[in-house]
């Protein structure tokens, strides 16, 4: 096997409180040593240089699409897995919502097969019901037993008390959470943006907040009823994360994450119907963008996560209303976040990391993962966070242009990605 | 000198000037008396949605300015076999000098003016905007008044559905006037209020319509409700437009309707055929504006 010494860097480590310059052994796929700089007598194959970098547990994005089985025409676990490299994501767990839906032990083993060519790790996340029809609960055990971390109907919420309270019950038993898309499609109904003055001017119809928070209040509540782990998806309204506070304050167990996009973007950019800022949740309004901002500062969000969600141009380059939903982001994650948090001062580097890498392993259970400590395993993601890049969609190694960050300018660029000691992603 | 714009996508993008412009050279135009300013232009109408003023309006604006229509509803073409609206406009920008079109959803037009480039003329789409409707309108609104600042014009009725009340309300507001929405709260948000500088929302309509120069009224769109409950004896007592409540209205007020008119619904037999109503003139008027706004598109110099 191999050994690579990372020279010269700062490593940020919040999982155990560590921040500082050191220099990280990795060795057979494992953190064999973590030393004070110059201070290790590992012999080593290969060394990388990295002053004025900052070396940082791997990413691992909660929330990806990559659309295989079924829909390669959007992407592949092994395009999406190349971005995901390219993103600094050492790890990323897919949503089910495939072609076949992931809803089966055979399925979820399918999606981890060394033959899709994946470059980073691949978690699957198993469909809370079968075919996410909300009917009837999958094989949590199997599914477990197979490699799922979570179950998820994403895009298709629970939203039958009686099936939502088994879920959680019964994913408590097994101990895997549940991650909720909260929408009440009662209210929302599809609707292509969110409800408001713009969607007003525009003429769209919208989606009201209450159609996210009710639901958040309703998983909290039987969450708080029947235990277990509730995790919710892209939180976008400002009440949704008052109604994580209040489960918090009354001890249940709920996490929740949040979209590059909805803490950069406004419903206000739908207003050219150009439909790379159409996606579910829809863009909000400024007062929620600011309470995701402030809810990224104070610790009520957990987690920065990409829903990476591609498509082919095709199925976005038509009348707003029956665009496909999503957009990508698995490249611009850590750019977005540099830019909007680190950059202006909002939260420190070491907040950076536990957004990207500690909290996201700990609410799926990665043990060994999201620290840099002696024994764990060997992702690590390495970035510059004085660097200024531009984002060129025709760069992207994703399959679909479905970007709306193309020609923005970011703070903050992965400078290489290590995935079990091996480099998958490199810009040194 | 500004340039003209290329395409008439909305009443948003326009400044008062190019407004006016448009409305002065409507003045010259009189279908009555056809032109040759389009001789050997051909203009194809892009219908995905039912029409008969506009499409007919647009149809005999554009034959009286010697252009040559074609007209495409969407159930008759390969639309139904299912292109889409991308490739239908790039084929149709090889054949056709522009493109008038009407769609059920909101930005199509935008959407189709970003991708290919002859002049687009959007006839109204979805619930988002109807510009030539809203200059015609004003136009005929200065038939009567001598112009449109500070005057108080109330529109009645199904907003929120309403691409007409929607490009009226920026064309009024441009124009200086004052612009009072007037409906029940599921036909209209509180965040119409944010639509343009100036537009208000009154609820009562006795009170909206006090005062009131011109009143629009408008269809309740029941095809686009999609589960919105409206009790219709209680909209016809809260809104329906009589005589009586045109009385607190100025008394050289006009009476509007864009059309189509539910008789015994937005309005009563009586005030729709009254000598304020100015509904039929609105007809005449749209095709000497849906001509003015061909020519300042497509015609050479004027």
């Amino acid at each position: 096997m191999s050994a690579i010494l990372l020279k010269g860097g700062y490593v940020v480590d919040p999982a155990r409180g560590f921040e500082g310059l050191a220099d990280v052994v990795l060795r057979d796929g494992r953190v064999e040593e973590v030393a004070e700089p110059g201070a290790s007598k590992a012999t080593v194959d290969e060394t990388l240089n990295l002053k004025g970098l900052i070396v940082s547990p791997g990413f691992i994005d909660l929330h990806a699409h990559l659309r295989e089985p079924g829909q390669t025409h959007k992407e592949s676990i092994a395009t999406g897995t190349a971005a995901a490299a390219a993103g600094g994501f050492t790890s990323i767990c897919a949503m089910p919502n495939t072609r076949p839906i992931n809803d089966s032990p055979a399925v979820t083993r399918w999606m981890q097969d060394e033959e899709r060519g994946a470059v980073v790790n691949v978690f699957p996340i198993a469909a809370a019901t079968l075919g996410s029809l909300g009917e009837k609960l999958s094989d949590y055990r199997g599914l477990k037993k197979a490699g799922a971390v979570a179950l998820s109907d994403d895009g298709k919420p629970i939203l039958d008390d009686h099936i939502m309270r088994e879920a959680l019950a019964l994913a408590a038993k097994v101990g895997l959470p549940v991650i909720q898309h909260a929408e009440d499609t009662k209210i929302s109904h599809g609707n292509p943006m969110n409800e408001g003055a713009t969607s007003f001017k525009l003429g769209l119809r919208g989606q009201p907040s209450a159609s996210e928070w009710q639901m958040v209040e309703r998983d909290i509540r039987l969450a708080s009823q029947e235990g277990g782990r509730l995790h919710v998806a892209h939180v976008s309204t400002a009440k949704s994360l008052d109604m994580v506070r209040l489960g918090r304050a009354s001890q249940v167990n709920v996490t929740a994450e949040v979209t590059p996009h909805h803490f950069l973007f406004t419903d206000e950019s739908c207003s050219s119907y150009d439909t790379r800022y159409k996606m579910n949740p829809p863009l909000r309004s400024a007062a929620d963008r600011e309470a995701m901002l402030a809810g990224l500062i104070d610790g009520t969000i957990n987690a920065i996560a990409t829903d990476h969600a591609p498509h082919a141009l095709y199925e976005k380059e038509v009348e707003f209303d029956k665009a496909a939903f999503g957009i990508t982001g698995l490249e611009i994650a850590l750019g977005a976040t540099i830019t909007t948090l680190y950059h202006t001062g909002k939260i420190p580097l070491s907040r950076v990391v536990e957004l990207l890498s500690a909290n996201p392993a700990k609410i799926v259970g990665l043990d060994g993962r999201g620290t840099l400590a002696v024994g764990s395993v060997a992702d690590v993601t390495i970035f510059d966070p004085k660097k200024r890049w531009k984002c060129d969609v025709t760069k992207t190694r994703s399959r679909s242009r479905n970007c709306p960050y193309d020609g923005m300018q970011f703070y903050g660029k992965v400078r290489a990605t290590i995935v079990g000691g091996k480099v998958v992603f490199s810009d040194l | 000198m500004k340039a003209k714009p290329r395409s008439l996508l909305g009443i948003e993008p326009l400044d008062s000037r190019q407004i006016l412009e448009i409305l002065t050279l409507a003045k010259r135009m009189n279908p009555a008396r056809p032109r040759t300013t389009l001789r050997g232009r051909r203009i194809a109408l892009l219908f995905y949605e039912n029409s008969t003023r506009t499409r007919t309006s647009f149809e005999i604006a554009a034959k009286s300015l010697g252009a040559s229509t074609v007209v495409i509803h969407a159930t008759t073409a390969s639309i139904e076999k299912g292109e889409s609206l991308k490739d239908t406009g790039q084929t149709l920008q090889s054949i056709v000098d522009a493109i008038v079109i009407r769609h059920p959803s909101s930005g199509a037009p935008v959407m189709l003016s970003r991708l290919i480039d002859i002049p687009i003329i959007n006839a109204g789409d979805g619930m988002h905007a109807h510009p030539s409707q809203a200059l015609l309108d004003a136009f005929t609104i200065l038939d009567h008044k001598k112009s449109l600042k500070g005057l108080k014009i109330v529109t009645i009725g199904d907003i929120f559905h309403s691409r007409v009340a929607r490009s009226d309300a920026h064309l009024f507001s441009k124009l200086g006037a004052r612009v009072v929405f007037c409906g029940p709260d599921v036909l209209l948000p509180e965040s119409a209020r944010e639509l343009a500088p100036g537009v208000e929302i009154v609820r009562e309509m006795d009170e909206a319509i006090r005062g009131a120069d011109v009143v629009m009224m408008l269809r309740v769109q029941q095809e686009r409700l999609s589960g919105m409950q409206i009790n219709i004896d209680e909209y016809i007592r809260r809104y329906q437009l009589t005589a009586a409540k045109l009385k607190l209205a100025k008394k050289d007020a006009i009476v509007m309707h864009p059309g189509p008119m539910i008789r015994g619904m937005e309005m009563t037999d009586e005030v729709a055929d009254c000598a304020q109503s100015v509904v039929l003139e609105q007809v005449l008027n749209g095709v000497k504006v849906r001509m003015a706004i061909l020519v300042a598109l497509l015609g050479a110099k004027r």
